[in-house]
């Protein structure tokens, strides 16, 4: 299982990437392997003002359909237009070329609600006992 | 009569197998007080019995009247091909293909006719049938809803009562803002078109040929609306677009309609088919089931149900309709009823009703005291002015033999003596003119 | 097989209108006309004909093949219901005619088979009146929580919830929402049944109602239904019963006796209506006393003379959900059914669609697991998670039933069993079939432990192999182009 060190993670298994002022968000290499090939992926639009926990986008499969949510509050900056042509992208690489988008994030106190990677790891071990 | 092979012993065996001594047994989770307070129903009767007992019942309906009764739902002719293939059971014993190894026809047949209401339409993309024109109207009004994310629907009063009744039903516990433009002289009104459309508008709904039978071009008005940023919906007769310019040409995003006329008989109102076309920007939006080609693992082109994140199977409560089993039995009616009729057949179709009804209209116009509405072109329907009121004219030609028209006042305020005639490829220049004569006589 | 388009030959013709013996009018207006033309295959009968028997034959169907698919219901439906349909009186009849003044007397035959097919659904079901014209059983769920709103918009009560099984079709939560509803989701317990401590802290007076499937799609009866029925009216919030199991409770119990409010009943399950591939079915809808003036109009009435009339006067009627009065052709199969098997005749299709069930679920439960161990209704629910623990998932006991000749079961559903199973043998399906079916599942279970590969390469007997079903969504093909 890859789950990168310098990253935050989600209990819905979301991951943020933060830049400086800027956060990039993608769904982890768990969450994509549950969810198998993965076919269509529904992007927030840029500009858009997203609230942490909040929906922010679908990704679904042959049989499924998650909705995601954003890690951290901000507004939305670029997407990812690469998914809407190559959502397989998400299943060969969750953390890089398999981002869903990019944010400047608002309150980096929020950060504190994230996991890092060795918590994720363990909550990860523990869905999968 | 009874359909069960059970044999006594079969069921003593079986009893055995499971473990209880009575069938009772097998219901025992039903509390005894919730057993049935009464099941007073008729005893079993044979096959002759419920045949003869139905065939009475048949026989008391109408079926010598010559229909001149349309109002979107027509009296056409089905080939005898259509009965004897859709009568196939490998075909309406089968349900929904989930599994497309063993239903690749249905498939194919579905891929099939999803490509002929493309080519109809013009449009890009079909979903694989609606339960009916009405219920497919209410579908596309949800789809632009969620599309634009706005809440206000102008729809012009051209539209079929029906229809726009059962919007008005379907809404009543939704948040949603219905504005009414008015027909005047026939045709949909500019200009109060664009005193109502705003940037809060989701859709405009027109329908081509309207009820009053009216044909238009609607691109100037389609192109106001998407100035708005709103969604153009037609709805359309599909049998008129062997003619008239296509939802695609007028620049809609849209299209529904009813395919009765496309080898449906008429049977008193349903079994129906509702057909949706749209742009495929809108594909992940539509409802329903959708069949796409792909390939097997041996690299052959196959056809499986998909897209179906966007079903109620998958997506529950988030789905973009609650629809599961549509009416695809109807859409293969449809299918092979313009296979059939092929590229030419479907001209000629579209040809004959309209010069039967432009005939109609010349022959009637000759009747002393009728006005044929002539501000409007038209396809295969059409209104008239009647000295008289309309239902006491209908009344009087039932006892002629005639079926002769819909009483616009039943829909339309003020509308009481006007008619509105419909004339298929089925009526002939004799039952026209008798028609005619008949009409002069009891007028 | 070739596309029909991919058949198209220039100059061939299948029909013609021949000669019409009026011509000559004035041509439409070229701006009112078509530009482009519809590209529509040039073919003869015999093309035609050969192209969709060719097609049929491509299908298992209930009169090819058994066909145990869950929640369902893949009954023999008997022919001499199509013959019917077909009698001219009833399938050219315009369905304006009876709304014509005068007209009511032209369709007397059809509002007689409107009328008393209501009456014999509303006794089976035990509820006070019926509403024909739903076109689906989702179509009858959609028209059920509308009339649920309309109820309680006329108490002056707004209320917010509907709530559902876990284990509910999805066309229960979607209905719902649908019609404007937020949809709150109870859990099924470790017992198989509702969890009730969760169902009573989600009940209360923003509830406007409890949408249950009863037998519910685990094939189970709850015996606690009425006391959960009872909690439900207690915070005024109306029940809901989808009928899409109906034909286990034929004659052994009615959802009007338990107090539900609502019901729909799919005649395509229960009342032996031909499937047709994914409709046309119907889904009337009967209602308890207090919802009746609600009902959508038109509504079918017998006057004083024994004549049969519409009648429009319902002041509180939602309106209209569909342009007439339902599907009627199949409500005439359904009526035609009815009265050919009769009381007894109906019991007994229960009586022994149960036993074919548990004989399936007692034969079988040694090999497949059976996540509720309980005494099963029309159905049974199994989970393949043994068989998948060597590789063998659902899917792949589903394709290689497929090579034997069977359509499989539903699979993947309900969706609170992992590797669901869900058997729906149906009462006309004799001893030998069953056996036949029930020993190629246990051949699987014997495979699936000692070559499971002999199973996941299925079919191999089919003329395609496994689908790409990733190609079809990432790079959607949706219709021929040329």
């Amino acid at each position: 299982m890859n789950i990168p060190k310098n990253l935050f993670y989600t209990k819905d298994h979301e991951w943020a990437r933060i830049e400086g002022k800027v956060a990039y968000i993608g769904i982890t290499d768990y969450a994509a392997h549950s969810l198998g090939d993965i076919t269509f992926v529904q992007l927030p639009k840029i500009g858009e003002l997203l609230k942490q926990s909040a929906y922010c986008a679908t990704v679904e499969s042959v049989k499924a359909a998650s909705d995601v949510y954003v890690p951290l509050s901000g507004k939305v900056l670029s997407v990812n237009t690469q998914l809407a042509t190559n959502p397989e992208l998400i299943n060969q690489s969750a953390y890089e070329q398999g981002y869903f988008f990019s944010m400047e994030f608002s309150d980096a106190a929020e950060k504190a609600k994230l996991m890092d990677s060795a918590s994720y790891q363990q909550y990860v071990e523990g869905l999968s006992k | 009569m009874s359909y069960i092979p059970h044999t006594a012993e079969d069921i003593q065996q079986m009893l055995s197998v499971i473990g209880v001594k009575s069938i009772d047994e097998l219901f025992k989770d039903i509390p005894l007080g919730l057993r049935p307070k009464s099941f007073n129903l008729p005893a079993s009767k044979s096959e002759f019995q419920v045949t003869q007992t139905l065939h009475k019942l048949a026989a008391k309906n109408a079926t010598g009247l010559v229909n001149f009764v349309g109002a979107g739902f027509y009296d056409h002719f089905i080939p005898a091909a259509v009965d004897a293939l859709v009568s196939r059971s490998e075909f309406y014993t089968a349900y929904t293909p989930y599994q497309p190894e063993c239903a690749q026809g249905w498939l194919q047949a579905i891929y099939e006719y999803q490509s002929i209401i493309c080519e109809l339409t013009g449009l890009d993309v079909s979903n694989a049938s609606l339960y009916d024109g009405g219920t497919a109207l209410f579908e596309a009004m949800m789809m632009a809803l969620r599309h634009t994310g706005r809440n206000k629907i102008i729809l012009d009063s051209g539209v079929n009562l029906i229809y726009r009744t059962m919007l008005y039903t379907y809404t009543l516990n939704l948040a949603i803002e219905f504005v009414e433009i008015p027909v005047v002289h026939g045709q949909s009104c500019r200009e109060e078109l664009f005193k109502y459309l705003d940037d809060q508008t989701a859709a405009v709904i027109f329908q081509n040929p309207n009820f009053f039978g009216a044909v238009d071009d609607y691109s100037d008005m389609v192109e106001q609306v998407h100035k708005f940023g709103a969604l153009a919906i037609e709805v359309a007769y599909p049998v008129s677009l062997g003619m008239l310019k296509t939802p695609q040409e007028m620049g809609f995003d849209i299209a529904i309609g009813e395919g009765q006329s496309l080898g449906i008989p008429l049977s008193f109102g349903g079994p129906y088919l509702g057909f949706m076309a749209a742009r495929s920007q809108l594909v992940r939006q539509m409802p329903g089931r959708i069949v796409g080609s792909t390939v097997d693992s041996d690299g052959r082109r196959g056809f499986v149900l998909t897209l179906q994140t966007r079903e109620q199977h998958i997506r529950r409560e988030k789905a973009t309709s609650n629809i599961c089993s549509n009416e695809a039995l109807c859409a293969l009616r449809a299918v092979v009823f313009i296979s059939l009729l092929g590229r030419e057949g479907f001209k000629e179709l579209a040809e004959h009703n309209y010069q039967k009804a432009e005939f109609a209209k010349e022959t009637l116009s000759r009747i002393n005291g009728v006005q044929v509405k002539r501000s409007s072109p038209t396809f295969n329907e059409f209104t008239v002015l009647l000295p008289r009121h309309a239902d006491e004219v209908v009344r009087r030609m039932i006892d002629k033999g005639f079926a002769c028209g819909f009483p616009l006042g039943r829909f339309y305020q003020g509308l009481d003596n006007y008619l509105l005639i419909a004339v298929t490829e089925k009526r002939t220049k004799e039952e026209i003119c008798r028609l005619a004569d008949s009409l002069e006589a009891v007028l | 097989m070739r596309l029909i388009f991919e058949k198209h030959k220039e100059g061939r013709r299948g029909f013609s209108y021949g000669a019409s013996d009026v011509a000559g009018a004035k041509p439409l207006a070229g701006k009112f006309c078509r530009a482009t033309e519809a590209r529509l295959p040039c073919l003869s009968e015999l093309d035609v004909v050969r192209h969709f028997t060719n097609l049929s034959r491509l299908n298992f169907s209930v009169d090819t093949n058994f066909y145990p698919l869950g929640s369902c219901t893949m009954k023999y439906n008997p022919k001499f219901t199509e013959r019917i349909a077909a009698f001219e009186g009833f399938s050219q009849l315009h369905p304006l005619l009876p709304q014509l003044s005068g007209g009511g007397m032209l369709a007397q035959g059809a509002l007689e088979v409107l009328y008393e097919s209501e009456k014999l659904f509303a006794e089976i079901t035990g509820m006070s009146a019926f509403t024909l014209q739903p076109l689906a059983g989702a179509h009858g769920e959609l028209t059920g929580v509308m009339l649920i709103a309309a109820y309680h918009q006329h108490q002056g009560l707004r209320r917010k919830y509907i709530i559902v099984a876990d284990s509910s079709h999805g066309t229960n939560p979607a209905s719902a929402a649908i019609a404007g509803y937020e949809v709150k989701v109870i859990p099924t317990g470790a017992d198989g049944y509702l969890d009730l401590v969760q169902y009573k802290k989600h009940l209360n007076n923003e509830v406007a109602a409890v949408m249950l499937t009863c037998p519910d799609t685990l094939g189970i009866f709850n015996p606690r239904i009425k006391e959960i029925a009872d909690m439900a009216h207690s915070v005024g919030a109306l029940l809901y019963y989808d009928g899409a199991n109906l034909n286990a409770m034929l004659g052994k119990c009615r959802p009007g006796d338990i107090g539900f409010d609502l019901v729909h009943i799919n005649l395509h399950k229960t009342f032996a209506t031909p499937h047709g591939g994914g409709g046309p079915g119907a889904g009337p809808v009967g209602v308890s006393q207090r919802l009746v003036e609600f009902l959508p109009i038109s509504r079918v009435i017998r006057r004083l003379d024994a004549t049969f009339a519409l009648d429009y006067n319902y002041p509180k009627s939602i309106g209209y959900i569909a342009p007439f009065y339902g599907n009627f052709g199949v409500i005439l199969k359904a009526y035609a059914y009815i009265l050919a098997l009769g009381k007894e005749g109906l019991i007994k299709a229960a009586e022994i669609a149960v036993l074919n069930a548990n004989y399936c679920q007692a034969r079988l439960k040694e090999y497949y697991d059976l996540p509720f161990d309980k005494r099963c209704m029309h159905e049974c629910v199994f989970s393949a998670s043994r068989q998948a623990k060597n590789g063998v998932h659902a899917l792949d006991i589903a394709k290689y039933l497929i090579d034997q000749g069977y359509h499989p079961p539903t699979i993947y559903f309900p969706l609170i069993v992992q590797e669901a199973l869900m058997i729906e043998p149906t009462e006309t399906e004799s001893k030998e079939a069953l056996d036949a079916f029930i020993d190629t599942m246990i051949q699987i279970a014997e495979l699936a432990k000692n070559n499971p590969s002999a199973v996941t390469q299925s079919p191999l007997n089919m003329p395609i192999k496994r689908l790409d079903e990733v190609r079809a969504a990432r790079q959607p093909d949706l219709r021929w182009k040329p």
